[in-house]
């Protein structure tokens, strides 16, 4: 297909090509966004706006699968080595960028504050661990996987099998959260039921990697990345327009974060927040009380609320209020159990609620010196396993084999980074500008004055917006908001006033955001499957033609196990992703960097090293993450296990601090009191150390 | 092949180069956080530490990596061990 390159066309020429290409399609998405903004304008329902977005971006995606599809070896696992060091940068910061970043960053931003930003220099500072330690050397190797480097460095099957079985861990786990996010979407964006609007999703993602692999994979993620960041971009400009004058937030947002601090103090001591969250403190205070003694209070809550049942009956009260307390009544817990759960819960989300709200700028927050400590610890605990992860994760690496030299893979690189920078460094500014939106304007509006976006939202979903009148006096206090982080990139537009069509738009993009990383991840599964396992290990002898059928089996049963199991909605599935994160960086990350820097290291200390690591990973998980430790020992945690078994005040999340060194660890000291690599490995490691011996096209270099 | 003296002039300044762009990536990602609440002076509206970890960080991290492609990419040349040209 000559769009996306023909087997003897120059690398020039190619470029050329691709440069038109996309110019045209980023004109005619902004073009297809005007059209629909004036079709609003006249009339359109908002409905079909959303089906349009939907429709247009999916078909497109698709489109390309098709003009795409292959079933040569090298352009299906690796696009055939020719994708230019810019393109590929876009590849990487779409296959990235996933549905948590797009979505759910800019959210955790505005709960949490500083704290948030253990995300934003986690996931860009690992680039420069990409950039110096891997990207150009495992280009200079030049094969298709990961475990194939792991195999190849460290003779054999046995590490190929480990890096195989961790590739496969960390990036299933991160892709259920992916189709979990097309759901939830789609969705949204159509109304569809979320089991009907994951398979609706998971079509857009098979079309695309099924029919060309790697090839329509890097095509599609440029498509998306220009989507994405149009999408992500917009809105906030909107924003610090409206608020500033400026359409450079990113420059700007210090301002009003100042002017969001100063409210803070404000509502820090408000008499009217405080009567809020006295309210929500004395509810949390009741509820722990009725714990002491379950079945008591359980007969007390159904008396009570009997009583003022019959009460109205004998009134002959109001049907409604009759109504509402037979609903009540229907709705108190039915057994010991139940009511144990019910209050437990009325517990902790009332206490949550009492807090005062955070000062957005405090780094490491916390009650004194010592609370104070144990959040900084974890603070930098976070963004170091976030960084390592991030120069670990299979489908983020194998993006380097398709470029054509080692050369541009070190250009990619930079171009990867810049690309995720710009909607990195924009998130914060976006949640800054929407807080003080929520502050200044939404905070004391009384019930009745508030805008219509409120109510469209917390119909939607509880858990992301609802607003109650807890202190019943017909003004908004901030308390009496409970927000949830997703709303805050979905409901931008609207908060900002903007036209229904950025709203499609923002959601299309979302879309796109979670589709390619989907895209990647899946074909990473199914590659390391086909080519590690059946190729490399089972069949050594398999026809080409035989690898890529078999490759794109697997992706259909991946697919369909990932869909399947995003479809029973996992608990925790944030921890889940970036559990992920802790993995890759404990198994692969010791054994990557020493199989490039230092010879001596040998099959065993690798083996070993990355058994280690991820085992004592996942051993801390397990035994100081509540659902997993339910999951494995089926009772639940208690504060004084949890006490007992923490290493360091250290958060579950952050695992990886104690497997990367231990990882580390083990590979020098195994190789140390083993044999010498022989020669012909200390070749390959002199050979992947220079992109040309002799300043000619190196052999391996040149593909398959 | 039999690694000449200028190969392994060449790797050493890699692994110089390498060195130098880390220790800055460390500085910038653990030194400076570590100390974020003593740097909360006022840097064009922000605290000196969330912009920081917002932004400021997020530069150095560009400018490495580019800083590293186009040094190692001229040693290649200098060095006699670029790529021929490719397609």
């Amino acid at each position: 297909m000559s769009m996306f390159g023909t087997a003897n066309q120059s690398q020039s020429d190619f470029k050329k090509g691709l440069n038109q290409v996309y110019t045209w399609y980023t004109g005619g998405f902004v073009a297809f966004v005007i059209v629909l903004a004036i079709l609003e304008q006249m009339g359109m329902p908002k409905a079909w706006i959303g089906y349009s977005f939907l429709a247009a971006t999916v078909l497109l995606y698709a489109g390309i699968g098709v003009l795409s599809r292959t079933n040569d070896a090298a352009e299906y696992y690796v696009a055939g080595r020719r994708v230019p060091a810019m393109y590929n940068g876009m590849a990487t910061g779409a296959d990235w960028m996933s549905a948590a970043s797009f979505i759910g960053m800019a959210g955790t931003l505005y709960l949490t504050g500083y704290g948030g930003l253990a995300f934003i220099l986690g996931w860009t500072g690992g680039y420069c661990l990409v950039a110096l330690f891997l990207a150009p050397y495992l280009r200079k190797f030049g094969q298709f996987t990961i475990p194939d480097f792991l195999g190849a460095r460290f003779e054999g099957n046995l590490p190929r099998l480990i890096g195989l079985v961790a590739a496969v861990l960390c990036s299933f786990t991160y892709v259920v959260a992916q189709i979990y996010g097309v759901g939830l979407i789609t969705a949204r964006l159509t109304g569809l039921a979320f089991e009907v609007g994951i398979f609706a999703g998971l079509i857009g993602i098979l079309v695309c990697s099924f029919l060309g692999g790697m090839r329509a994979v890097t095509w599609t993620q440029v498509a998306q990345y220009i989507i994405l960041i149009i999408a992500y971009l917009l809105p906030v400009v909107w924003l610090s327009v409206k608020h500033t004058g400026v359409p450079i937030p990113q420059a700007v947002y210090g301002f009003t974060l100042e002017k969001v601090t100063a409210k803070e103090d404000m509502l820090l001591k408000d008499p009217k927040e405080l009567e809020v969250r006295g309210i929500f403190k004395a509810r949390s205070e009741d509820a722990a009380a009725k714990l002491k003694d379950v079945p008591a209070a359980l007969a007390a809550d159904t008396a009570a609320a009997q009583k003022k049942l019959d009460d109205l009956k004998a009134a002959n009260g109001a049907v409604a209020d009759i109504n509402a307390a037979q609903a009540a009544l229907n709705a108190l817990p039915k057994d010991e159990a139940a009511a144990k759960a019910a209050y437990t819960a009325a517990r902790t989300s009332n206490a949550a609620r009492s807090n005062p709200p955070i000062r957005h700028a405090e780094p490491f927050p916390g009650k004194d010196q010592a609370a104070q400590d144990i959040s900084r610890k974890n603070f930098m605990a976070l963004v170091f396993c976030l960084m390592i992860g991030t120069a670990a994760l299979p489908h983020i690496l194998m993006r380097y084999y398709t470029v054509p030299s080692v050369r541009e893979a070190r250009e990619s690189v930079a171009w990867s980074l810049f690309f995720i920078f710009l909607l990195y460094f924009t998130a914060p500014a976006l949640a800054v500008l929407a807080k003080f939106e929520v502050y200044t304007v939404l905070v004391n509006t009384p019930f009745d004055k508030l805008p219509e976006w409120i109510a469209r939202w917390s119909a939607v979903d509880k858990s992301l917006l609802s607003v109650v009148d807890v202190n019943k006096d017909g003004i908004l206090q901030l308390a009496e908001i409970a927000i949830g982080g997703d709303i805050i990139v979905l409901a931008t537009p609207e908060i900002g006033g903007l036209p229904y069509v950025v709203s499609g738009m923002v959601a299309a993009g979302g879309l796109a955001a979670a589709l390619s990383t989907a895209d990647g991840l899946l074909l990473t599964i199914a590659n390391a499957l086909s080519h590690d396992l059946y190729y490399k290990v089972l069949d050594p002898n398999a026809s080409t033609a035989r690898r890529v059928t078999i490759s794109k089996m697997l992706l259909l049963v991946v697919a369909l196990a990932a869909a399947y199991v995003a479809a029973q909605k996992p608990a925790d599935i944030l921890f889940l992703v970036s559990a992920a994160f802790s993995f890759a960086a404990a198994s692969f990350f010791p054994a990557l960097t020493l199989g490039i820097f230092w010879k001596r290291a040998n099959k065993w200390g690798a083996s070993l090293g990355m058994i280690a690591g991820l085992g004592v990973t996942m051993y801390y998980m397990v035994t100081t993450q509540p659902w997993l430790y339910k999951l494995t020992f089926g009772t639940a945690i208690t504060p004084e296990i949890l006490k007992a078994n923490m290493w360091w005040d250290i958060a579950p999340i952050s695992a990886g601090l104690f497997g990367v060194p231990l990882g580390f660890a083990v590979i020098i000291v195994v190789s140390l009191l083993t044999k010498n690599p022989p020669k012909e490995i200390q070749d390959l490691v002199e050979h992947v150390r220079y992109p040309s011996l002799d300043g000619k096209m190196g052999a391996a270099g040149a593909g398959h | 092949m039999e690694l000449t003296a200028r190969h392994q002039e060449y790797w050493s300044k890699n692994l110089r180069i390498t060195g130098i762009l880390l220790a800055i990536w460390f500085f910038v990602t653990f030194v400076l956080v570590f100390f974020a609440r003593e740097l909360t002076f006022n840097f064009f509206g922000w605290p000196f530490s969330f912009w920081l970890a917002g932004q400021g960080a997020l530069v150095v991290y560009c400018l490495i990596i580019w800083y590293y492609a186009n040094y190692m990419n001229r040693l290649d040349i200098e060095y006699g061990v670029a790529e021929g040209e490719t397609l």
